[in-house]
């Protein structure tokens, strides 16, 4: 039985209450980016949400791995020791180049690059707003996985982590239109920033000159600078460049290199040897004060500004 | 305490998995706003029961979920489920082809003023039209929607 009068607040008062109350967290989030708690803490809370939906697709994939036949898995397994031998080959190849290297930089005085921690991560299939480019992998402040933390595939650098839960953390991709990455060309070291676009197939590379040597088919590596990505992990290959007279920088388009949209396996990276050299599996925890942001002052990174002008994440959040 | 007070918040966590569920990105624009659409049918049938703090924290949970700012779709949510509060009693008695047509108005409103946040706080997308792809899929999901939760609503007699 509805009563006759009403009682307590009105309905437009509590409208009213409701609105204003959105409206600060919008300002508040925005503005002052004062809600990470509260938003890991709600992410942790959908988490199980997460997981569920998630649940088809790694059904359909446990499934698949099933009912593969024998000849199937006996040829699988002999390209991946074929490919593991090639892989080898060329590491042996590859040490040898980097003892020579650490030699060189010793004598030259600086600081060595050292391996970078590697956590392996896997996406979860959940939608996100559909008009942003953005993945949540299934590792989150439990695992030591930091706000700013670079996210790569075995192809290349896919985006870094912008928000984290504690079992779930959500990353920007290169291409989202509000995503920049400081970058330089390979073959002889302009440098540039990548910028996303809105496609998983297309990077701008913002402010080249007319007559910069920038030829299709150049590899972009990460340049370091920003002090977020770790240096020299490919990015994306030239794919256009046109040059513009009229206008003061040529525009040039670059596909990038990781599989953005096709990656299930990705890599968290703790640049230049937060921890201990090579992968570690799953599960490892890191020491407590590798936290959100010491996990960045590294030894061997010179100590930069988070907020430098070339930080990727422009829009803040 | 009604014994049947989980039916609510289980359909409301039934539809924030359907807003996760991943979609080809051709179709992702045409997701139809299921939180919205859940909560707009029980503050139309059991508006005393549900009321706009639920229709908040759902909306908050759709903001964490989609990674937007926190308060967009509260708002919004906010503000279309206080009218259909306000309006539930001749909501209830239209025709559902009728009811249809309301709240996918309602739902391009919701649509607005996520865009107008969006926009004030700097991250308008590239494309604002194919916001309004989704309001008009629940012409179709509203009526299945309608007939589901009602017989959930019946067969469980939550009042």
């Amino acid at each position: 039985m509805q009563p006759l009068f009403q009682q307590g607040t009105g309905p437009l008062v509590r409208t009213l209450f409701f609105v204003l109350l959105s409206a600060t967290l919008m300002v508040a989030d925005h503005r002052f980016n004062q809600l990470e708690q509260v938003r890991g803490f709600l992410s942790g809370a959908i988490a199980p949400l997460r997981y569920a939906v998630d649940l088809p697709s790694r059904f359909l994939g446990w499934s698949s791995d099933q009912v593969r036949s024998h000849e199937e898995l006996v040829e699988r397994v002999n390209a991946l020791e074929r490919e593991n031998l090639r892989l080898r080959a060329r590491q042996l190849k590859f040490e040898t180049l980097r003892s020579e290297n650490e030699r060189l930089h010793m004598l030259l005085e600086a600081s060595a690059d050292r391996d970078d921690r590697v956590l392996v991560a896997e996406l979860l299939s959940v939608s996100l707003d559909p008009f942003r480019q953005q993945v949540v992998v299934n590792q989150g402040e439990r695992d030591g996985v930091y706000a700013g933390q670079p996210l790569i595939d075995a192809y290349g650098v896919m985006g870094q982590v912008i928000r984290t839960g504690p079992f779930t953390a959500t990353a920007l991709l290169i291409s989202d239109p509000n995503h920049a990455l400081p970058v330089q060309i390979n073959r002889n070291g302009l440098r540039t920033i990548a910028e996303g676009t809105g496609e998983p197939d297309r990077l701008e590379l913002r402010y080249i000159p007319n007559n910069a040597d920038v030829r299709v088919g150049d590899l972009i590596v990460s340049s370091g600078l920003g002090g977020r990505f770790p240096a020299n992990y490919p990015v994306a290959t030239v794919v256009e460049v046109e040059r513009r007279p009229g206008a003061p920088f040529a525009r040039v388009i670059a596909a990038p290199r990781a599989q953005l949209d096709r990656s299930r396996e990705v890599l968290l990276v703790w640049p230049d040897g937060t921890g201990k050299d090579g992968v570690e599996g799953d599960g490892y925890v890191p020491p407590p004060d590798a936290g959100r942001e010491g996990a960045r002052d590294g030894d061997g990174v010179p100590a930069q500004d988070t907020d430098a002008p070339d930080a990727p994440a422009r829009s803040g959040r | 305490m009604n014994p049947r007070w989980w039916l609510i918040p289980l359909t409301l966590a039934v539809a924030l998995m359907l807003a996760m569920m991943p979609l080809p990105d051709a179709a992702a624009p045409f997701r139809p706003d299921w939180v919205t659409l859940v909560a707009l049918y029980w503050a139309m049938a059991l508006p005393r029961r549900f009321g706009l703090t639920f229709a908040w924290i759902a909306g908050i949970l759709l903001d964490v979920s989609q990674g937007a700012l926190l308060g967009q779709n509260a708002l919004g949510a906010v503000i279309v489920v206080a009218f259909a509060l306000h309006y539930h009693q001749r909501l209830r008695v239209q025709p559902i082809a009728q009811q249809a047509l309301i709240v996918t108005v309602l739902l391009l409103i919701k649509q607005a003023l996520v865009l107008w946040t969006s926009g004030l706080a700097g991250r308008a997308p590239e494309a604002p039209w194919l916001y309004f792809a989704a309001p008009p899929t629940a012409l179709i999901f509203w009526p299945l929607l309608f007939v589901v939760l009602r017989d959930l609503r019946r067969r469980y007699q939550a009042t």
